[in-house]
């Protein structure tokens, strides 16, 4: 049991970097690109850390706090979230407030990290920043408490695990409705395609890229890291929701969980590949909208 | 009870003592503010003897005042309102001896410091007194005394204003409170508040009017939208110390009063948690929304004020509907919410007003866009404002996420509960803190990155200079006890008993395993906070170890290739803002006055918005103006001429004569 609960984090920790290069490989697979390695950003990473840095005179700590912190915030998120049926280190009820609060506490220390510069540029990634994930998070805390009612808890390890097949045959609606708007929320938390667009390099429409510019070297490294471990919690998030716990056999528990995790990736990559970028006005109508979705599951469940 | 009477003398005694000796040119802060560091360490001993469970003491004097009775009782409600108030006021007035201390050779500073005496004696007393006359007459010392300390600097034509706005708005509030007095006196033919908690039941009708005068009459004085408009006029008026303890603690006799009310009026009806759920939802996203359009530093955390008793007032009315639900978790997870972020507001709020202060101490100005870089500047101050933009958006470790989470808490568990009504309020309560907390981040992350970020914006601040140590230290001492409750928040949160054993404990709704589950919860968080101080600093250390020995420099922005960045360049505080105020113009109604550039040669351009209050412009205005219009009827009565005077008085005393003789 304890040993089994040491697996997400480990996988967390050892696989998130993957997700990024099975995204852009399927991307490449859509363009008719061979693409880059699947272990590319595992290569970046590493590069990074051996780099020196450069950092500007108008900086301050807080300018090198802000990777820090949010690596740091982003790591201790990483025990509270389960995987699939494996449950997560530390569940405890009201775990799925402190998880969000985390992420919170992560973008916070980006933001000011940003705003440290004094570039406009940064500026204009950070006003973006904090516009979407304030939307977001009403939208994800209530996709969250629509499947916490139906679980009857509001640990996170228990909504993955009390939502079975028989859930799913029972309130399809309602686990659709969260499935689409914690998608969402997922998109727009790790600067996806239609929200942000990760390979643009024009610095006027780009949202997280833009805030971390003048990041270098190992800095630049953990923001890379960290960003990788969001996106591979958010996935786990939706996959909890989304994928109906299997019950007892730990390898099988396994095998679904990472298969749905690539697959998750592999979704993301033919939404990138498919869709353009929303124009930034239409961003926030896309994120009332999922917190509308969230609303309505929550009411579909108060009956 | 011997020691608080000690501290309201010492508080009384050394106000007097400054008024007679602060003349103009004799500065008499050091005498004042060790009165009110001695009284509140005085009044603080028995305080937090009754909060941890200790006897409730009282005291009855006779009283000469018709109906009135000097009636003290120090509860545990009582205390942990006074808790707060005395340590804030206390910090307060150390920073304020040297913050006043640039007026010393204007102005006689003893006026000041009397009336500074006089508010904190009167706080006190407010959440003492336990007889209607007595709680009235500390009410009115408080309005007023605080009155005299917003117009403290009253040759500025604004702060006249702001003054005269506050004075105003504090007595129709009170208007509200003496009808909700009289009519309680009426009905139980008592003026003493015990009197009233023990003589049961009141008349459906009764109890609902009295909830919605309480409502009108405390929610004017605590903020809540849209009887909040005096906040940003009279906040930014006032001296930094004075707006600490204003908004700190003055706004929270409001709630106090609330819950007092809540004692004596009986079994709540479920709609008075949905009016205050509703009102707590208004206040906390439309606070939010208006502080993040304000460019002025001081405006926009009388703003926030606003969201925050929008959040108490939601953990309120989750509360009352949890009585009503008969969900105990509910209750205790709801009161105890509001109850510990009451406190919590009064430290990081205070914080960031004396954060404030010092800006406006060592840059001259208070305009977030003439700001930046001051963090390089004023390293004391740039830290514990960062302390409290921290603590006040929520974020874990500090002690504003602990608050919340107990809210969070007590939402989910209604959302998870069997009955439908909880789980309606907590969907409510949480997708409206959810929302606020996002935007809470959003405005602090502007705040403090446009002010102690980036390069100076003027020159002003370019040459601010860092605050004395009387101003240091009291902004150090708030940013540690945000720390430290956030660090003993499983032993604070185990300290509510008492205080919701009196608020829930008659009502069948009433678990303390609820308060034990939290406080499990809540030491998970403490462990979450402590891995989370171990990995910053072990990453750190990696970094340290990765950059050691290879080339570590510094050169300018990445400018795009553009050769003169300057410092003009940079995103401001309403640039920041423009994609919320944006999104939210049907609630804001920012106005742009946009002059663009013109031709191939453009000369010049600019840009300059504005976010009036929107009740103020579109309710109270309008009404004022009516009411002038209307009054202005009976200017002919009026004349200047003594004689007629004279004349109306003969005739009033000869009506009565012939009404009594009838």
């Amino acid at each position: 049991m304890k040993a089994a609960a040491l697996l997400p984090p480990l996988f967390a920790f050892l696989l998130s970097p993957l997700l990024l290069g099975v995204i852009n490989r399927t991307k490449a697979a859509f363009a008719g690109r061979n693409g880059q390695p699947l272990l590319q950003s595992y290569y970046d990473l590493w590069k990074l850390l051996h780099k020196g840095a450069v950092y500007s005179r108008t900086t301050s700590w807080v300018f090198r706090a802000g990777p820090l912190v949010g690596l740091a915030a982003v790591m201790v998120a990483t025990m509270l979230v389960p995987l699939g049926d494996l449950p997560a280190l530390v569940a405890f009820p009201g775990d799925l407030v402190l998880f969000a609060y985390l992420l919170g506490l992560m973008r916070f220390f980006t933001v000011i990290a940003a705003l440290d510069t004094g570039s406009s540029f940064e500026g204009m990634g950070a006003s973006r920043e904090v516009l979407f994930s304030a939307l977001a998070e009403p939208a994800l805390l209530i996709a969250l408490a629509a499947v916490a009612r139906r679980a009857g808890s509001y640990s996170l390890t228990d909504i993955g695990a009390r939502l079975s097949t028989e859930s799913w045959l029972q309130i399809a609606p309602v686990l659709a409705l969260v499935g689409v708007a914690l998608v969402v929320v997922m998109l727009a938390e790790n600067a996806r395609i239609p929200v942000d667009d990760p390979n643009t390099h024009l610095e006027l429409t780009m949202i997280h890229e833009v805030m971390v510019l003048d990041h270098s070297g190992p800095d630049f490294a953990y923001i890379l890291y960290g960003a990788a471990l969001k996106l591979w919690l958010l996935g786990a998030l939706v996959l909890s929701v989304l994928v109906p716990s299997s019950g007892g056999n730990l390898w099988l528990n396994l095998a679904m969980a990472l298969g749905g995790m690539f697959g998750l990736a592999l979704g993301v990559g033919i939404v990138e590949s498919v869709m353009a970028r929303l124009r930034l006005l239409v961003v926030p109508q896309l994120l009332v909208g999922a917190g509308a979705l969230a609303t309505v599951a929550m009411i579909l469940v108060l009956r | 009870m011997n020691l608080l009477l000690l501290s309201l003398g010492i508080l009384l005694a050394s106000g007097l003592a400054a008024l007679l000796l602060g003349r103009r040119g004799r500065d008499p802060s050091w005498l004042a503010a060790a009165g009110v560091v001695a009284g509140a360490v005085l009044g603080c001993i028995p305080a937090f003897r009754v909060v941890l469970g200790g006897t409730v003491t009282s005291l009855r004097l006779n009283w000469a005042v018709p109906y009135g009775e000097f009636h003290v009782e120090l509860d545990a409600l009582s205390a942990w309102f006074l808790i707060p108030i005395l340590v804030l006021s206390a910090v307060a007035a150390v920073y304020g001896t040297e913050y006043l201390a640039k007026w010393r050779n204007q102005k006689s500073l003893g006026p000041s410091w009397f009336f500074f005496n006089m508010l904190v004696t009167s706080m006190a007393l407010v959440v003492l007194a336990r007889n209607a006359v007595l709680f009235l007459v500390a009410w009115e010392v408080m309005a007023l005394a605080s009155f005299f300390l917003v117009t403290f600097e009253d040759e500025r034509e604004d702060v006249r204003e702001a003054g005269w706005f506050y004075l105003v708005a504090a007595h129709l509030g009170t208007a509200f409170l003496l009808a909700f007095f009289l009519i309680a006196a009426r009905e139980t033919g008592s003026t003493d508040f015990n009197q009233w908690a023990t003589a049961g039941t009141w008349a459906p009708g009764t109890a609902g009017l009295l909830f919605v005068l309480a409502v009108i009459g405390f929610g004017t004085k605590a903020g809540f939208m849209p009887f909040h408009v005096w906040l940003p006029e009279a906040h930014p008026a006032a001296p930094s110390h004075v707006s600490a303890v204003m908004s700190g603690v003055m706004i929270k006799t409001g709630i106090y009063g609330l819950f007092r009310a809540l004692t004596f009026l009986g079994p709540p009806p479920i709609w008075w948690g949905w009016v205050l759920i509703g009102l707590g939802l208004s206040s906390g996203i439309l606070g939010v929304l208006f502080a993040l359009a304000q460019h002025d530093l001081k405006r926009l955390l009388a703003y926030h004020s606003v969201e925050n008793i929008g959040i108490i007032a939601l953990g309120m009315g989750m509360g009352l509907v949890g009585i009503n639900a008969h969900a105990p978790t509910l209750v205790l997870l709801g009161f105890g919410g509001a109850l510990l972020h009451v406190v919590n507001h009064a430290l990081f709020k205070g914080l960031l007003f004396l954060g404030t202060g010092s800006v406006l101490h060592g840059a001259g100005t208070r305009e977030i866009d003439h700001l930046g870089g001051l963090l390089k500047r004023m390293p004391w101050t740039g830290v514990t404002f960062l302390a409290g933009a921290v603590a006040i958006s929520g974020l874990p470790p500090l002690n504003g996420f602990v608050s919340e989470l107990l809210i969070f808490l007590g939402a989910y568990e209604g959302i998870t509960g069997p009955d439908v009504t909880a789980a309606v309020a907590g969907l409510a309560a949480m997708g409206g803190l959810a929302l606020i907390g996002g935007l809470a981040a959003a405005c602090f992350t502007k705040a403090f990155g446009i002010v102690f970020l980036g390069e100076p914006r003027s020159e002003h601040a370019a040459q601010a200079h860092e605050s004395g140590a009387a101003m240091r230290w009291p902004m150090v001492f708030l940013a540690a006890a945000c720390a430290g409750i956030g660090l003993f928040a499983p032993a604070v949160v185990r300290g509510l008993t008492p205080v919701l054993a009196q608020l829930a404990g008659g009502s069948p709704a009433f678990a303390p395993s609820a308060l034990t589950a939290a406080s499990h919860v809540l030491s998970q968080v403490v462990i979450a906070t402590l891995c989370l101080g171990a990995l910053i600093l072990l990453l750190a250390l990696l970094r340290r170890w990765l950059l050691s020995g290879r080339s570590v420099t510094t050169a300018v922005t990445w400018d795009c290739g553009y050769a003169q960045p300057t410092a003009r360049m940079q995103y401001t505080a309403s640039s920041f803002a423009q994609p919320l105020t944006r999104l939210f113009h049907g609630v804001l109604r920012t106005h742009e006055r946009v002059n663009k550039p013109q031709g191939l040669f453009p000369p010049g351009a600019s840009v300059a918005t504005d976010t009036p209050d929107f009740s103020h412009g579109n309710l109270y205005r309008p009404a004022f103006l009516k009411l002038n219009w209307a009054l202005s009827k009976f200017r002919w009565l009026q004349h200047g001429k003594v004689q007629l005077y004279v004349l109306y008085i003969a005739l009033t005393l000869l009506l009565l004569l012939v009404w009594k003789l009838r």
